[in-house]
């Protein structure tokens, strides 16, 4: 075939690859908005669900899920960045640091329902005996934490080299030097990665299930060790479990959770173009 | 005099020693955090390890991975329904998923201009963020009827769409690091094969893809353990039929939805909930391979 036709052949199909993984992206995010948007109503988030699910509104699952959300940033983010800090600052290259690197691969592609059975396993089962928030935010920790560690350590590697040899010189400590150099000037990529971490533990649903989600409750969660409903649980028992529960709900329910991670998604995206904006070197 | 510059002294020396406790006290505490991850991979194959022992006990080996029938009511935990369903499932992903996503990576990557990039990459990055359980709904209300009507199937909730959703799922996996690997080819090998006379798409598909291979087989690896993983939407889509599959028309059962379907239902201590954890143990070896798999791969694409 000649070279010019194959060529344009070719590049047509790739077109059309791109076509089929773009159009749908749209066409659901067409379909969500228009179906879900009737149901966007302020009664809609200040009401408890009702009538076994198929009145009232979704306050009680957003509520549980920003209290999960609340929960996982607490454990999360500090032992992603000091992890973080450790394979950027302080680890040196051999056996151990391939382990390291091994290890958050692997977590990184651990199932989400594995995650669930871990969760279980050693938060409900073995200490706490209960399901509860401590043990859904938990398990979600975990989960994220390679997603944390991962952004935050690339964002510290970013800090030019002479930033640490400056502060050094100085006489300031390895410690200190990370504290009030590297760290603050890394601190716009740390926060890009931990919101993209949370947005994942926001619509994650697998690892919750046996570690905190409740089927319905007719009150919010009053302590960390109650359990709680949750968005995308909420979402998966009423388009499955509740016959009769109407699609307004059901979309409205999925649109506030795409909402939420997406939202999410974005507040990152203009943090790192923000930073990369003012980035001074 | 001299004694009061003592006392200052010693007390500027124990300030010292505490700073010097404080800064050996943090070090410690990073250097516990740097191998946290090292040590949660070990536990959670602890963990399942210790509950799905007792399936193993009672149960060979054998029988667990290719008994041909899974009825927990009965007390059969034969493994081989779901993991086909599993492998079915995954298949389908990767015959649909690959080749659309390896092909959307190289247009993304060598030949969209800038401003159609511009407009698909985010777009797959939202296609990344849509939370698995989204996906689940509007495949049951949209994909799964569509399907139903368009093959004349009694139920939609099938192989196929579930296939046709992971494919979507593992997509941006697949696309992001293809395009990872392609963006790593040297600008160099592009003007060497264009200035040989070769065409823009004979240097993509004889010079750039090539050098690219083992980062787009470890996307594509990594893909599949994305698609083998996921739980709540194949739950939602695929039927839930615990029955060795014959057609991508028929319901299947994957192990995760197995797992996520069954172990709120079963007694804690029950030869159902140990053998769910067997079932789960089996899927971590699988990823966990995969993994591992992928990582040489693109240790070896950055070399």
């Amino acid at each position: 075939m000649n070279p010019k036709v194959s060529e344009s052949v070719a590049f047509n199909m790739l077109r059309a690859c791109s076509f089929v993984v773009v159009a749908p992206v749209l066409l659901v995010l067409y379909f969500l908005i228009s179906n879900g948007w009737t149901a966007m109503t302020w009664n809609f988030f200040t009401q408890m669900p009702r009538n076994g699910m198929s009145e009232g509104g979704i306050l009680s699952p957003i509520i549980g899920t920003l209290y999960l959300m609340a929960g996982t940033a607490i454990v999360s983010l500090p032992l992603g960045l000091l992890s973080a800090i450790y394979l950027s600052e302080y680890a040196k290259p051999g056996p151990l640091m391939r382990l390291i690197r091994l290890a958050i691969v692997n977590l990184a592609g651990v199932p989400s329902i594995v995650y669930g059975l871990f969760g279980y396993a050693i938060f409900v089962l073995l200490v706490m005996h209960v399901e509860c928030i401590l043990a859904g935010a938990l398990t979600l920790s975990i989960m994220v934490l390679p997603v944390i560690i991962v952004a935050a350590e690339e964002a510290l590697k970013t800090v030019p080299q002479s930033f640490r040899e400056a502060s050094l010189a100085l006489g300031a400590t390895k410690w200190q030097t990370v504290r009030r150099v590297v760290i603050p000037n890394a601190l716009p990529g740390i926060i890009t990665g931990g919101i993209l971490g949370l947005s994942r533990a926001a619509g994650e649903t697998a690892p919750i299930l046996f570690t905190v989600a409740a089927f319905y409750m007719p009150n919010l969660p009053k302590s960390v060790f109650d359990k709680a409903m949750c968005l995308p649980y909420h979402l998966y028992i009423i388009s499955t479990q509740v016959p009769d529960a109407p699609p307004r709900i059901q979309w409205g329910t999925a649109l506030t959770l795409l909402l939420i991670v997406l939202g999410m998604n974005i507040i990152a995206a203009i943090i790192r173009m923000q930073y990369r904006r003012k980035r001074a070197w | 005099m001299d004694s009061q510059f003592e006392t200052e002294y010693a007390a500027k020396e124990l300030k010292k020693e505490h700073f010097r406790f404080k800064e050996w006290l943090i070090e410690r505490i990073i250097q516990v955090s740097g191998i946290i991850t090292i040590i949660t991979v070990v536990l959670i194959f602890i963990f399942l390890l210790r509950y799905a022992c007792p399936t193993f006990k009672e149960n060979s080996l054998s029988s667990l991975l290719l008994g041909r029938s899974w009825y927990p009511l009965s007390g059969t935990f034969g493994m081989l329904p779901l993991i086909l369903g599993s492998f079915m499932v995954t298949i389908g992903a990767v015959v649909v998923g690959v080749p659309i996503g390896v092909g959307a990576a190289i247009y993304i990557g060598e030949i969209a201009p800038n401003r159609v990039r511009e407009i698909l990459k985010p777009t797959v990055e939202v296609l990344a963020a849509i939370p698995s359980v989204v996906i689940g709904f509007l495949g049951m209300v949209l994909l799964a009827p569509f399907l139903q009507n368009l093959l004349k199937l009694p139920t939609g909730l099938t192989a196929l769409a579930g296939s046709i959703m992971l494919a979507f799922m593992a997509m941006p996996t697949i696309i992001s690091i293809s395009e990872d690997a392609l963006h790593a080819v040297p600008q160099d090998y592009r003007a060497g094969s264009l200035a040989m006379g070769a065409t823009k798409w004979q240097t993509i598909s004889r010079v750039v893809v090539p050098a690219a291979r083992s980062g787009i087989l470890a996307a594509c690896m990594l893909g599949i353990g994305r698609a083998i993983g996921e739980t709540m939407t194949v739950l939602m889509v695929t039927g839930n039929a615990a029955v060795i599959p014959h057609t991508y028309l028929q319901p299947v059962r994957t192990m995760t939805a197995t797992i996520a379907a069954e172990m709120g239902e079963t007694a804690q201590g029950s030869s159902q909930f140990y053998s769910l954890f067997a079932v789960g143990l089996v899927l971590f070896l699988i990823t966990f391979i995969i993994n591992l798999v992928a990582d040489l791969a693109l240790q070896k694409s950055r070399r």
